[in-house]
């Protein structure tokens, strides 16, 4: 029978603020960025940045919800790898992310119309 | 160790075997038979419920509950199967073979026989029959009630 | 006098013949050597996340299975998988064995297919077809089990759609053994071959440290030494399985090579056990109300790890459903292993990630 690892992934809310020094605590135990994430929820923006720790298999969500224009520091100068999924963040939802390390200035997915998962387009 | 030539013996065989190739569409195709080709309907069973119409992830579904025809467009169809899925009367299947290439889209009616459709008609007069009935005695039975409360009434006063 | 460098840049793709799918890199050159790459993406960009407002929660597996052709099966899987847990509902024995049998083979062809365009690749035909000649039987086989060769269309909230009886079971594991044999042979070209050999061995080395720092998942990883596999997280039948991830140390595109065609090996070993193993039971959950609340699934797919997460609010139409791909978490690794490579062997190292671009950008 192989062995199986079974780990609950695990989740916290936190604040803007508490993002990024979360995050180096994160780097330093060694986690990989799995995946970053928004969803349009209550009026709100709902942000998952997803870490996992591949010697135990966990998994670790930060969640950060913000309203509609709140500017969000990026997370590539800890993470470069992070530059992909900030970009589509920032292209298909209309999240304000700055500082990012290689920003595309809406020219990642060279799509006709702005944000169209974001909130102006859900109105329609 | 450098080895070379590793692949000529299977080459060699190859080239001396018959192609694994048919020629289709001159060679007909023996398709296994849970192959997804199409949707056939038995338009007889059909109740026009639209459950189907509103289940199609493409929406390539149409019914006219009055004329009592269900049409589909084979060009707009993915048969996935969500429809056979969902018939409350299990009216729908997957068929082989595939929709032959076309220069234009086309949608395909089927339309219920006219027995089934007389049968209907008539099935839903009787019913409408029925509840005008129902609906006479209410009526009759609801002014027999209130001419026997005025009656009571007026022998108070 | 000291030479002055002159950089240029190269685009490469959108069209290219090693490429199965669209992708547009920028490739800064001094001289024949890549010292920069820009990737961008967006030729296949479908938005099919939006139509989560369209299509209520049980008819997204059919979209989630349209992202991609060569991994579609563990597509709508990985959705379904990420709405039971959402609903907790409990998928009986037999759909999970079978969900893990048509998973493997998805596997197999989805290797075979990368095998045949890797031979492509460095030139060599008579390969590539025999590659995709050994990868035909496969997907008769899935045709054969259920219905269509490319989109499987068995997988169903709470379960799957179709079932596999006794004789249909060992036919498969027949065709299986024929298949191994004709891999045992294609696997003496591709590793012992001078030609193939000179091509490929010390080609985009990538270290521990490398993958570590940019996030890689997959095939490309476990090349490097990194003993990362999702099955070991025991979804679907795999608790009941015996298998270890397949690495290597060197973390060249020889390496690579070789990490997937054990891997077939493996798969086929899987399939093996399961149909062993497989219980009777019935073959779908009943499934009642609408998802709310939200899971990250994830599974591992041909190319690597893919998260699916889902956000349901209570209503019939799901408000978020995110697929994170394989190919999407490669893509820093593909840029750091462009580095100081050769111009002419960055075709090669770009199909040595298993790019399935349809899958990055949906």
């Amino acid at each position: 029978m192989a062995v199986i690892i079974k780990k609950e992934p695990e989740q916290k809310t936190i604040t803007i603020a508490e993002l990024l020094p979360e995050v180096i605590a994160i780097r330093k135990r060694g986690m990989r960025v799995c995946q970053i994430c928004a969803a349009w929820v209550n009026e709100q923006f709902e942000l998952s940045y997803t870490f996992a720790n591949d010697g135990n298999y966990l998994l670790l969500t930060l969640r950060v919800v913000i309203d509609k224009d709140v500017e969000v520091p990026s997370i590539t100068p800890i993470y470069p790898s992070a530059v992909f999924y900030e970009n589509e963040m920032k292209e298909l939802f209309g999240v304000k992310v700055e500082n990012i390390s290689m920003d595309y200035k809406d020219k990642f997915y060279r799509i006709e119309e702005k944000t169209p998962f974001g909130p102006e387009s859900e109105d329609e | 160790m450098a080895h070379f030539f590793t692949f000529a013996k299977t080459a060699l065989k190859n080239l001396t075997s018959k192609p694994v190739t048919t020629k289709y569409p001159d060679a007909p195709i023996d398709y296994p038979a849970r192959s997804r080709g199409h949707i056939e309907i038995d338009i007889d069973q059909c109740i026009s419920c639209s459950l189907c119409v509103r289940n199609c992830p493409t929406e390539c579904l149409a019914v006219d509950k009055n004329a009592g025809t269900w049409t589909i467009n084979r060009f707009d169809c993915i048969v996935c199967g969500y429809c056979t899925v969902n018939c409350p009367k299990h009216c729908l299947k997957v068929v082989n073979g595939y929709q032959k290439p076309g220069t234009e889209k086309q949608a395909a009616t089927y339309q219920k026989s006219p027995e089934v459709m007389a049968a209907e008609k008539a099935k839903k007069e009787a019913l409408a029959k029925k509840k005008a009935e129902a609906l006479k005695k209410a009526q009759a039975a609801k002014a027999a009630k209130a001419a026997q409360a005025a009656e009571a009434k007026k022998e108070g006063d | 006098m000291a030479r002055k460098h002159k950089r240029n840049i190269v685009p490469f793709g959108p069209q290219h013949p090693v490429l199965p799918e669209p992708i547009h890199l920028d490739l800064v050159l001094d001289d024949e050597k890549v010292v920069g790459v820009i990737p961008s993406v967006g030729f296949i960009h479908r938005g099919l996340e939006g139509l989560v407002d369209k299509r209520d929660f049980k008819e997204m597996v059919y979209v989630a299975e349209r992202t991609c052709g060569i991994c579609s099966f563990q597509h709508g899987m990985g959705y379904c998988e990420a709405v039971e847990q959402i609903m907790n509902i409990e998928v009986p024995p037999r759909a999970k064995y079978l969900r893990t049998i048509w998973g493997e083979t998805s596997r197999l062809h989805s290797h075979l297919l990368w095998l045949g365009l890797m031979a492509d690749a460095f030139g060599f035909e008579s390969l590539f077809y025999q590659c995709w000649r050994i990868r035909e039987k496969i997907l008769d086989l899935i045709e054969l089990s259920t219905g269509g060769r490319v989109i499987f269309s068995v997988n169903q909230i709470g379960g799957v759609l179709k079932d596999m009886d006794a004789e249909m079971l060992k036919h498969f594991l027949d065709v299986l053994a024929e298949v191994e044999t004709e891999v045992h042979e294609i696997q003496k070209t591709f590793m012992l071959d001078y030609t193939v050999q000179s091509r490929t061995v010390g080609v985009g080395v990538m270290t521990k440290r490398q993958i570590h720092a940019c996030g890689s998942v997959g095939p490309f990883a476990r090349a490097s030494g990194f003993k990362v596999d999702m099955r070991k997280l025991g979804y679907e039948a795999y608790p009941d399985l015996d298998f270890e991830p397949v690495i290597s140390n060197d973390g060249d595109c020889y390496a690579r090579c070789d990490v997937r065609i054990r891997e077939i090996f493996q798969s086929i070993d899987l399939i093996r056990q399961a149909a062993a193993k497989i219980p009777d039971s019935e073959l779908a959950a009943k499934v009642k109300g609408n998802p709310d609340g939200e899971c990250f699934a994830r599974i591992e797919q041909p190319r690597g790890e893919a998260i699916y997460y889902v956000r349901g609010t209570g209503k019939k139409f799901v408000n978020r459903m995110r697929i994170r791909t394989p190919t999407f978490a490669n893509l820093p690794g593909l840029c750091e292993m462009l580095k100081n490579a050769d111009y002419a062997d960055v075709p090669l190292m770009i199909l040595t990630i298993d790019p399935c671009i349809s899958c990055t950008e949906r």
